[in-house]
């Protein structure tokens, strides 16, 4: 079943196209990356599917719903973690994550049930009553990530959620991705191929706002005659050939 | 549910701001101590009670724009706003969950300048309650100045206008401490245009007793309050529907 359609969806800035005439197929439950060097379009790309910003022409669904004519529909659905850390500074681990489920509507009683739940899976129980501003910058991404999945969407939009992460945190993250595969529809955007690689089912190329091509990490291998999914990105990045119809 | 979490949010942010909450609460109450203390030491009546405490509360709400300017501004320039605008909040969840918890902060804001003007000789009556609830439309022009501004500029530029400006502006152009008619011409004509001079004279008018004196002075406040409210709705909604949030 298909949980993202994008209809040539564009987005122009000024004189800038930032995504051109994007078309993309999303399935239910697949961990899709966005891939692509600065300016490639992926957040841009992103803002337009959680209806942050509005698309300068055509269209997207997110589980049937129209980006364009049903916003408010969309966003019970879906939730975003921001490139970055998007916490209430003075509010605690626990009350951040009892605020997102109060504004997705959950009374108090199932607001603590869900969070309860969420410091477990993330294990946050040791700093739960520390204020978010206190944390380190490895902690609040965690707590970023954690409030996007609390609220349980079907799609969840991770835009570069490892960037400046040091190793063991990316790890730990990467974990914590690995198990919402196959519940939980996910895009992610990252500039890290090797993220991309571990974690995704399918991988987008997207340069100077448009789709180059999708696959996965072999199928684009396999695209370039390369020996390496780098040799490949690089390939498709500075090569004038759109593969995405091949 | 979304409008009560998110000014449950906004209150805790409030509260938890110990700098602007004492300063906010504490400068108010400084200046009418230090102009009570004057008033004990000249022959003339400068700085009557009855006329200082109205005044000094209506200039202590000024700090009410600050905070709501400096809270709006602060989500707006971090990833926290672009959290919030992809969720299913609508544009009046926001303006009343950044209003309601400012309501009853300016009524604590009030309610500390009359506690400390009792002991420096302020009659108890229950026209200070009326007072403190006609105030309260100017508590309103105040949250809709910083609503405005918050939804427009950054956190710094919030300080100086909200901060400077309109404290000062609210400070001078109120008739908190000296009567306008003291300078006259056109500082008087401005000040007679802008709703703080009309706030404070309404606020000593209730707490005179001079009932019928009060809503022609009111009407002012209530239609700035409802102007400015309306602004900071547009400027905010516009802002949430703008490729730049």
């Amino acid at each position: 079943m298909t949980a993202i359609e994008t209809k040539s969806l564009s987005k122009t800035y000024k004189a800038t196209r930032a995504v051109e005439d994007l078309n993309l197929t999303i399935e239910r439950g697949e961990l899709f990356a966005l891939l692509g060097v600065n300016g490639a379009g992926k957040t841009t790309t992103i803002k337009m599917l959680s209806c942050l910003i509005k698309s300068t022409s055509g269209d997207a669904t997110i589980m049937g719903n129209s980006i364009v004519t049903s916003p408010l529909k969309v966003k019970e659905i879906i939730n975003v973690s921001p490139q970055e850390t998007a916490v209430a500074p003075n509010l605690s681990v626990r009350e951040n994550l009892e605020l997102m489920c109060g504004i997705y509507g959950h009374n108090s009683k199932r607001a603590r049930q869900m969070t309860d739940e969420v410091i477990r899976t993330f294990s946050l129980s040791e700093i739960e009553k520390t204020r978010a501003r206190i944390l380190s910058g490895g902690w609040q991404r965690r707590l970023s990530i954690a409030m996007a999945l609390i609220t349980e969407p079907e799609v969840l939009f991770l835009d570069e959620p490892t960037l400046g992460l040091d190793v063991l945190a990316r790890r730990g993250l990467w974990r914590i991705i690995q198990e919402m595969k196959g519940r939980i529809t996910i895009v992610l955007t990252t500039h890290y191929l090797e993220e991309a690689e571990a974690l995704a089912d399918r991988i987008a190329i997207m340069s100077r706002g448009k789709l180059v091509a999708v696959g996965t990490a072999d199928e684009l291998e396999a695209l370039t005659n390369t020996g390496s999914f780098e040799d490949a990105f690089v390939a498709l990045c500075e090569g004038e050939k759109n593969y995405e119809n091949e | 549910m979304k409008m009560s979490s998110f000014a449950i949010r906004n209150s805790k942010e409030l509260l938890r701001d110990k700098l602007n909450l004492a300063f906010g609460i504490g400068f108010p109450v400084i200046i009418l101590l230090m102009l009570s203390l004057i008033q004990s030491n000249v022959p003339v009546e400068l700085f009557a009670i009855e006329n200082l405490t109205p005044g000094i509360a209506v200039f202590g709400l000024s700090f009410i724009s600050l905070f709501s300017g400096m809270i709006i501004a602060k989500d707006r320039t971090s990833s926290f706003m672009l959290r919030l605008f992809t969720s299913p909040m609508k544009a009046i969840d926001y303006i009343l969950g950044y209003t309601l918890p400012l309501l009853p902060m300016a009524v604590l804001q009030i309610l500390a300048c009359f506690l400390v003007a009792i002991p420096l000789g302020l009659n108890v009556s229950i026209n200070i309650l009326l007072t403190v609830a006609v105030l309260m439309p100017a508590a309103v022009v105040n949250i809709a100045l910083g609503l405005l501004c918050g939804s427009l500029l950054t956190e710094k530029q919030v300080g100086g206008l909200c901060g400077a400006l309109l404290t000062n502006g609210s400070a001078w152009l109120s008739g908190a401490w000296f009567p306008v008619e003291l300078v006259g011409g056109a500082f008087k004509a401005v000040a007679g245009a802008l709703p703080f001079l009309h706030a404070v004279n309404a606020g000593r008018y209730a707490l005179n007793g001079e009932y019928s004196r009060i809503m022609p002075e009111l009407i002012w406040v209530f239609g700035y309050a409802a102007a400015l409210m309306v602004l900071a709705i547009i400027a905010f909604t516009k802002k949430m529907n703008s490729d730049n949030p």
